[in-house]
């Protein structure tokens, strides 16, 4: 039998890697990058990197980044709240989940965006949960009914409660992460159950070009600490905040990722890191950064390349949409980014159910985009030989006007090879006139309530939701806000 | 040269975004003692109409449009003290411009900024996540007429309408023009909220800058 080859691309070519790859660190060595944190300066520094004090910018030799990335994982593994079902981050392996922290939601009755509340937050965490292609959820929406200095925590909290899937998340505040550690900590009974088994992926967003927040910088170095995986975002805008050439672009995504990694290492040896971003082909006519145009999706492709020769895992946002309603553009733009960032063997790709650039959600466009997600993870299985020899042992007995229907090979092998993908239409035409003539949106939307109401996840053990109440008000009181843990789920 | 080569050169300088240029046939205009109004409205405002509709039929773009606003920029620094207390039909007046508190963009916010600098207008840009409470502060302490709020966001645009509460609870809402723009902004919003302008983009903002300024 002969090896089923797994479908790859890769945009550059060996040196062209290696160069943009050399002047990255030239960056970092000859110009270095801005750090606000005080206390990533004082690891930096104590690594042998040259901190000016006065400035906040470090030099970083390459030997240090040499060493941290000697030190950071190849491979990550993330288990679900049960702690039983794993997922490998690394490789080759494609995970989607849904874009995250939209801002807006795009309600289907008025086709307008509007704000999120708490019961959007659930619609959405349950929804995600029902997707069998969408494999980690995200805390993808901001709820603007809770006071916004807990908000961060407040969608790890709900999407906690709501769902068993893996968590893609991110601070939005310095203070953010300690209760968000510690509700991930009370799902796996302690610290040490959660750095075994990570459960959430963080967020870590340098600001171009070459600068790490003070928020961002604590996030990463708190998250290695706790042995919780941080996913780097770096996100130049060609020609804004990073040069305009694709390649260009590059050399700064590295020099700011590996930054990241040097700092991420310091904290702590082998604490795991995602190489992943959101650059993007900045649009000089709009000023805008589409996630959609081919040329962001090439960027991605290639850092993701990147990331695999350094040999780390790797993110991009991919499957997502500039389009502000689901139109052909959403389908398109969604259907392109989910099929490349597959075929480049992006490990986590978040984008699903995104529209306009990184703000809006769509749960109509969730669901369709799980379908499209199915289809990209059926790509990359690539064709495999299933008999040998393949085909000659089903014409034995073969007969002019044969019907393959009720060939047993056909019931063999037939849902295996082929998917059913989702909510599209392959009605013949009288059918879908007789079926009153619907469109996948109006689909999506019949789908989307009929998910919801037979959505059935097991909640979280009653002592743990206490603890993650407990926990919640605790933050909520500290900074002076209201909490009141959710009646809603 | 004569005076109209001159001046041609001085639109060639603003449409090619060359700023050395730009500065050289200036300081040469101080030096032969030519009329600075005359200058600036037949040599340079030429050029920056002439961007303007570059950019409005496609052929010009942000880098282009940026670049031809700091050679209009680099021009103004040497005419302007030469000019001493005398104006021009091209200059505009004084502005306020910043991005929303708690919205951190300032890339489009900039570019109107550059435009409208370069479109005549003395611009007081306080930059991004700017308190309400500054943008009225400082158009009272340089006596500005218009007050442009940039928001990049659905969450931040609300500010726009609270500064227009703002005004009216002290009283100021007559004394000044405000405009509003950025990604989620609309003229409907404008109309909505009672902002006096809106303008879609950087070459449009200056168009309607200087009609609320009665200059257009």
């Amino acid at each position: 039998m002969n090896a089923t080859r797994r479908p790859k691309l890769e945009l550059l070519s060996e040196p062209l890697a290696d160069q943009i790859i050399d002047e990255g660190l030239t960056l970092l060595e000859r110009h270095g990058v801005l750090v606000e944190n005080a206390e990533a300066l004082d690891l930096l520094q104590a690594a042998g990197a040259k901190v000016d004090r006065g400035t906040g910018v470090v030099r970083i030799p390459r030997r240090i980044v040499e060493a941290a990335l000697a030190t950071v994982p190849a491979t990550i593994t993330l288990y679900d709240r049960s702690g039983e079902q794993a997922f490998v981050v690394g490789g080759d392996e494609v995970h989607f989940d849904p874009g995250s922290a939209a801002v807006t939601m795009l309600d289907h009755g008025t086709q307008s965006e509007r704000k999120a509340t708490t019961a959007d937050l659930v619609a959405f965490a349950k929804l995600a949960d029902t997707l069998d292609h969408i494999h980690f959820q995200s805390t993808g929406l901001i709820a603007t009914d809770v006071p916004s200095s807990i908000a961060d925590a407040f969608r790890l909290y709900a999407g906690l409660c709501l769902s068993a899937k893996p968590v893609v998340t991110g601070t939005f505040r310095v203070e953010g992460f300690r209760p968000m550690k510690d509700m991930l900590a009370a799902v796996r009974g302690g610290d040490d159950g959660l750095r075994r088994k990570p459960l959430a992926i963080f967020d870590a967003c340098p600001s171009p070009p070459l600068k790490w927040s003070n928020l961002t910088t604590q996030s990463l170095i708190d998250a290695a600490r706790a042995g919780a995986p941080s996913e780097l975002i770096s996100m130049g805008m060609t020609g804004a905040t990073s040069p305009t050439t694709i390649a260009g672009t590059l050399v700064q995504h590295v020099a700011e990722s590996l930054s990241g990694v040097v700092i991420g290492q310091l904290a702590e040896a082998g604490s795991p890191i995602i190489f992943g971003g959101s650059p993007s082909s900045f649009d000089m006519r709009k000023g805008t950064t589409p996630m959609g145009a081919i040329e962001t999706m090439m960027i991605d492709m290639a850092y993701a390349q990147l990331g695999k020769r350094l040999k780390m895992p790797t993110h991009a946002y991919m499957g997502l949409s500039d389009a502000k309603i689901n139109d052909p553009q959403a389908g398109f733009e969604t259907g392109l980014g989910a099929v490349l960032a597959a075929l480049a063997g992006i490990n986590v790709v978040s984008g699903p159910g995104m529209l306009d650039f990184e703000s809006a959600m769509s749960l109509e466009k969730l669901v369709i985009d799980d379908g499209v997600c199915a289809m990209a993870y059926r790509l990359i299985e690539g064709i495999a030989q299933r008999d040998d020899p393949i085909a000659l042992g089903v014409f034995e007995g073969f007969v002019p006007g044969m019907s393959f229907l009720t060939h047993p090979h056909t019931r063999r092998w037939y849902r295996t090879e082929h998917i059913q993908p989702g909510l599209v239409d392959r009605d013949p035409y009288e059918a879908w006139v007789a079926a009153g003539r619907t469109s996948i949106v109006d689909k999506a939307h019949t789908d989307v309530a009929k998910r919801l109401q037979a959505y059935a996840s097991s909640p979280l053990p009653k002592a743990v939701r206490r603890e993650l109440d407990d926990i919640m008000s605790g933050y909520a009181r500290s900074l002076g806000a209201e909490f009141k843990p959710a009646t809603l789920f | 040269m004569n005076k109209a080569e001159i001046f041609r050169q001085m639109s060639e300088a603003i449409v090619a975004g060359d700023r050395e240029a730009s500065r050289r046939l200036a300081e040469e205009a101080v030096r032969s003692g030519f009329d600075l109004p005359e200058v600036i409205e037949q040599g340079y405002v030429p050029g920056l109409q002439r961007v303007g509709e570059l950019w409005e039929k496609g052929e010009y773009f942000l880098p282009e449009l940026i670049l031809s606003a700091e050679a209009m920029k680099s021009a103004m620094a040497v005419l302007e003290p030469a000019l001493g207390r005398r104006t021009t039909s091209a200059m505009g007046g004084k502005l306020v411009i910043g991005t929303v508190e708690g919205d951190i963009h300032d890339i489009g916010k900039n570019l109107v900024a550059s435009m409208l600098q370069a479109g005549g207008f003395e611009v007081f840009d306080l930059g991004a996540d700017v308190k309400l409470e500054r943008f009225v502060a400082k158009a009272e302490e340089v006596g500005a007429q218009l007050i442009c709020l940039s928001a990049l966001l659905t969450t931040t645009m609300a500010a726009q309408k609270r500064f227009i509460e703002l005004l009216k609870d002290r009283g100021l809402r007559g004394k000044y023009k405000v405009l509003v723009g950025g990604a989620p902004a609309s003229r409907k919003w404008a109309d909505e909220i009672g902002a006096d302008g809106y303008a879609e983009n950087a070459v449009a903002a200056v168009k309607v800058a200087k009609s609320l300024a009665g200059r257009a």
